[in-house]
């Protein structure tokens, strides 16, 4: 059973942290992901978790860090700048091999930006962002349904592998209102954690740490990371696809920016122009093989994000030349419009690659 | 059917209210709904405004660039979105506190005195529901008691006392688009 109701992409986040077994919440305030720490004020405790308001973003990853140890299924959200403080505490929990989800609603960057919406977060999340040769396994909603269902899924995949989680959502997901199914209960399995320091008692002590001074040793341990990252890449690729098999152009996004993609499709194929939408859920590991499907089957693509081109790499070291790759981006909060990308759409189909809407536009042809 | 609505006004008009009240009404009716607030270092008294799409199909983008409805509470709201309407759209203003546009003579637009209505009422706050109720009837993007009953769910039940008060407003819109 479900019931059909309305909720915020922010509440949603929630929800579905708490479905999943979620007990232990560490943050600090930013716009636009405060109804978080809001509604987990208040629906945390009476989950019999905890929650703690820390001094600073820097101050809650290493609660994340120390609550993690436990086994106990922890989270933090932050938005951009407090993601970025955020960045030394992820190292040391990959490193750790820790099962930690962070969720980040980002907004408009670099510095300290402005509240409005922004996917320019994307290189931080996949590449590292951190120091050091670790990976997050990174998933993007596009709806509040997908807020609620891919933050529980978090859990179950940080469990699974023993490794940070990031959600990776944006201003409009967090703060607009949409119908949502929230089911009675979901689906998740907690792991026994026979790793985490719960208390001695009658077992061999458990040492949780991330620092390894022999070299040897630390490589090991990197060998056994990069292990880890090639199952994740093996198992968890996700994605979607909207009107794909008969298109000549496919447009490539994820979050919001899918949103307002699925609409030019639409209005694209009113026009008479076959056009489809590919959308990346996880980021990493990217959808690297569908996409190069794609661009065998001869189809030009074309990506659109509110950055200047960060994804555009990953979907042109997939198709490694085999099609031509477009790309068009606005920043700084602004949003592009469904008319504008399609603008680009017939721009790009007519062959063309120059600016047809404003200075702000850039669109590159890539191919071989 | 696939209804997108802006609605704006000036804080304390109740436009938030009035685009939630209505995506509920929406789920009632098993629609898909999407609002999305304007937001950024607002301050009260400052322009408020929201989005709210209505469908029966899947909703892509959560924001209209050219809404098929405008409804302004003031002046200032109307003047900032009238240009954005689609071709033969509708707006509807509230007259008491706004002008009839002269240069969209293509839309159909409804004049609403929803304040002068609200204080008839004995409750100026209700001037949004003045205004939402001309709308549904108008355009249906759902059925008028489907908003009944939202309000039932929306409003606390302490507030439950405000009930027939919203209803005869609402109402009262719905005779005036009738």
């Amino acid at each position: 059973m479900a019931t059909k109701t309305l909720m915020k992409g922010n509440e949603a986040i929630v929800k579905g942290a708490i479905a999943a077994g979620c007990r232990g919440f560490f943050g600090y305030p930013i716009t636009p992901q405060n109804e978080i720490p809001e509604y987990m004020s208040s629906l945390m405790p009476k989950a019999g978790g905890v929650f703690v308001q820390a001094e600073s973003e820097v101050a809650s990853i290493n609660m994340v860090y120390g609550a993690a140890c436990t086994g106990t299924r922890v989270m933090t959200t932050s938005s951009s700048p407090g993601i970025s403080l955020m960045q030394e505490g992820i190292s040391y929990i990959a490193g750790a091999e820790l099962p930690a989800v962070i969720v980040n609603v980002q907004r408009g960057g670099p510095g300290l930006g402005n509240i409005a919406v922004g996917q320019a977060d994307y290189f931080q999340a996949v590449k590292g962002g951190g120091h050091g040769d670790y990976k997050l396994l990174t998933l993007a909603p596009w709806s509040v349904s997908e807020c609620y269902h891919l933050t529980a899924l978090a859990f179950d995949l940080a469990d699974k592998y023993r490794n940070p989680v990031m959600v990776l959502a944006d201003a409009i997901l967090g703060q607009m209102i949409e119908t949502i199914e929230v089911p009675d209960k979901i689906e998740t399995y907690i792991p026994p954690k026979p790793w985490a320091t719960t208390g001695r008692k009658n077992r061999d002590k458990n040492i949780i740490n991330s620092l390894w001074i022999v070299p040897q040793v630390l490589e090991e341990l990197n060998l056994k990371l990069q292990a880890k990252y090639a199952l994740m890449i093996e198992h968890e690729v996700r994605y979607d696809e909207y009107k794909v098999e008969d298109a000549d152009l496919v447009l490539v996004a994820y979050g919001t920016t899918s949103r307002l993609c699925k609409t030019v499709v639409d209005m694209a194929r009113k026009e008479g122009l076959n056009v489809g939408l590919f959308r990346p859920i996880s980021l990493f590991p990217f959808p690297s093989i569908p996409l190069e499907g794609l661009a065998e089957r001869g189809k030009k693509l074309l990506v659109v994000e509110m950055s200047h081109g960060q994804m555009v790499e990953d979907v042109r070291l997939s198709v490694n030349g085999k099609t031509s790759v477009g790309f068009y981006g606005r920043s700084g909060g602004m949003v592009p419009t469904p008319s504008e990308i399609l603008n680009q759409v017939r721009d790009t189909l007519n062959g063309g690659s120059s600016c047809s809407c404003c200075c702000r536009t850039r669109s590159e042809e890539v191919s071989r | 059917m696939h209804q997108e609505i802006i609605m704006a006004g000036s804080g304390g008009q109740g436009v938030m209210v009035m685009g939630q009240l209505l995506a509920h009404a929406a789920v009632i009716e098993d629609k898909n709904v999407v609002w999305f607030p304007s937001y950024g270092p607002e301050s009260r008294g400052g322009s408020a405004d929201c989005t709210v799409i209505v469908s029966t199909d899947q909703i892509g983008s959560p924001m209209t660039e050219n809404p098929d409805t405008l409804i302004a509470m003031n002046q200032i709201p109307l003047n900032k979105f009238v240009a954005s309407v689609k071709r033969e759209g509708v707006i509807v203003i509230n007259s008491s506190l706004a002008e009839v546009p002269k240069d969209r003579s293509d839309c159909r637009i409804i004049s609403v005195p929803a304040n002068d209505i609200a204080v008839e009422l004995g409750n100026l706050k209700i001037a949004n529901m003045v205004m939402l109720g001309a709308f549904v009837e108008l355009l249906r993007p759902v059925k008028l008691e489907s908003v009944f009953l939202a309000l039932r769910n929306v409003l606390p039940p302490h507030r439950h006392n405000l009930l027939p008060l919203n209803e005869q407003a609402l109402k009262r819109g719905a005779e005036l688009a009738g």
